[in-house]
């Protein structure tokens, strides 16, 4: 991370902002947005990539509404805009979700509502794709949102590997190495964890620099 | 300056004994919804249940044959099951005491048959009961924060010292009973009936945004004081998954208003309870000498696992069974 993206003149290219989403201000490692979702559904695998699928859609499905209709939209009711253009995909996301899986639905179905609140997908809206192209926005909206699903795959591993020792509900390991890490609490620690692996990480790269990302930052959604 | 804090005070008193009128007028309507007298029963006029193990029934006539095989009592989450009743003793005034061979859960719905004369009730779970089990499970069994993991976002943000954290917590709890006491209404008086159900988040949302920015607005002219130290926690509220959450869990169960505000209440205490606890450690965290890979987030997340730890021991508590 030299330079934010946005301080750039022209639009960048699709895979640098792919990459952007992905690794480089990933959202729940790095910008430590949208945890809660994040810790909540993460205890396997097939939760946390039904939870990432759903962000997904919805931030790559807003981000384009808003880019299409960004010079309709007035400055002074952005934030009321962008909430409702959320909760309509949210909505329409939530349904084909109940309809198609209902058993997965039946315990992650809470956070799928709740996406609506989270701060990922708006800030996401404010910060660029109410001020660039539809093209840029569409590969943002797409990286930030595989961002979001490689975050959750990763501490899914984790968590159901450790907690149950299977993956995707394929036993791996014969027995229960951890089962803390299947049980609430688990979560926090895990995620604890797995922030401060990814910031030893950034130090190597900095070469021994203290890091900005979601070691020091604060909070939110 | 002696007088400007004499009326800042009254004004601080004013406002906190119009929310306290709210709130009391809200308790009252949901008890009275609770408390409506159902259907009648035919020849058992009333029932309640004594914790732990026995039911006392009222009845319109003199006791009929004591004997256990004449009474019927179901779960009504399992009617073709009957509960094992062991005795029978008649009691002054047309009252039948029954003795039944496993626990009673007082926040439960249970049925009571008759054969002989015929009679049949539901035994309604008692109000207090189910009103202090759903504020005390939302409280501390399902915290919202340290086992269902929402509003971290908050969590994390606002625990790093007492005072913050304390202002939050009470604010936090106002706003999410009256959203929680406006979403019921409008959920099961406009959206059930017309059939919009599948806007819920839409509606919910809309109606969480109207009452922050409606109090920011109201509180900025009537009481500035109160406005700026509180104010900030307001316009965070506005995007938090708890306050988004509890009418969703609300219309999700179908709740009536007394549960509603049961459980706003419940998540308000709990909220506020994990933020103060949060907020007292990582001060001390302050002082400490933390890895360098795990200072900020990574040792806050840790600390919150550890609370979550010791809130699972939680899990346990049902008192009332």
């Amino acid at each position: 991370m030299s330079q934010p993206i946005l301080l750039r003149e022209r639009p960048p290219g699709a895979r640098q902002l792919l990459m952007n989403g992905i690794f480089g201000e990933n959202p729940v490692f790095r910008l430590a947005l949208s945890l809660c979702p994040a810790v909540a559904v993460t205890t396997t695998v097939a939760n946390g990539i039904m939870l990432g699928v759903a962000v997904l859609l919805v931030q790559v499905l807003s981000s384009v509404t808003v880019a299409l209709t960004r010079r309709a939209i007035h400055p002074r009711v952005r934030i009321p805009v962008y909430t409702i253009i959320i909760a309509v995909w949210v909505s329409a996301i939530d349904m084909v979700l109940a309809g198609f899986f209902p058993s997965l639905y039946a315990q992650v179905g809470l956070y799928v509502k709740l996406i609506v609140a989270f701060a990922i997908i708006i800030s996401r809206l404010e910060v660029f794709a109410s001020r660039m192209p539809l093209i840029p926005t569409f590969w943002d909206g797409l990286g930030m949102g595989l961002g979001f699903l490689f975050a959750l795959i990763v501490i899914g591993v984790f968590r159901e590997l450790l907690g149950s020792g299977a993956i995707l509900g394929y036993a791996v390991v014969p027995e229960k190495p951890l089962l803390f890490f299947a049980l609430p609490a688990g979560g926090f620690f895990s995620i604890g964890l797995l922030m401060a692996f990814f910031n030893v990480l950034e130090r190597r790269r900095n070469g021994g620099k203290a890091s900005a990302g979601g070691g020091g930052g604060h909070g939110h959604g | 300056m002696v007088d400007r804090r004499r009326s800042r005070s009254r004004s601080v008193a004013r406002w906190i004994a119009l929310l306290a009128g709210v709130v009391l007028f809200m308790v009252a309507l949901a008890a009275t919804a609770v408390a409506a007298p159902p259907a009648d029963g035919g020849f058992i006029q009333g029932a309640r249940i004594l914790v732990p193990d026995h039911l006392r029934l009222q009845l319109a006539g003199p006791a009929p044959a004591l004997d256990p095989a004449n009474f019927r009592l179901t779960d009504s989450r399992a009617p073709d099951v009957p509960i094992d009743i062991r005795e029978v003793v008649a009691e002054p005034g047309n009252k039948v005491l029954l003795t039944v061979g496993e626990r009673l859960d007082p926040s439960a719905a249970y049925r009571i048959e008759i054969r002989e004369p015929a009679g049949a009730r539901d035994v309604r779970p008692a109000p207090w009961a189910l009103l202090l089990t759903v504020v005390l499970s939302s409280a501390l069994i399902n915290n919202f924060v340290f086992t269902r993991y929402l509003g971290l976002c908050i969590f994390f943000g606002v625990s790093k010292k007492r005072d913050t954290a304390v202002g939050m917590g009470i604010t936090f709890s106002l706003v999410m009973i009256l959203s929680a006491m406006l979403s019921w209404a409008l959920f099961s008086l406009v959206m059930v009936p017309l059939q919009i159900r599948f806007l819920q988040v839409l509606v919910f949302i809309g109606v969480v945004a109207f009452l922050v920015q409606a109090l920011d607005t109201i509180l900025k002219k009537t009481h500035r004081s109160l406005h700026q130290k509180w104010g900030v926690y307001l316009m965070l509220i506005t995007t938090n998954c708890i306050i988004l959450a509890v009418p969703l869990l609300n219309a999700a169960a179908d709740s009536g208003p007394a549960e509603s505000f049961a459980l706003a209440l419940g998540s308000g205490i709990g909220f506020a309870l994990a933020l103060f606890l949060m907020s007292c450690a990582r001060e001390k965290l302050e002082l400490a000498r933390v890895p360098v890979a795990f200072q900020g987030l990574p040792i806050a997340f840790t600390l919150a696992g550890l609370f979550a730890l010791a809130f699972m021991g939680f899990s346990g508590l049902s008192f009332l069974r």
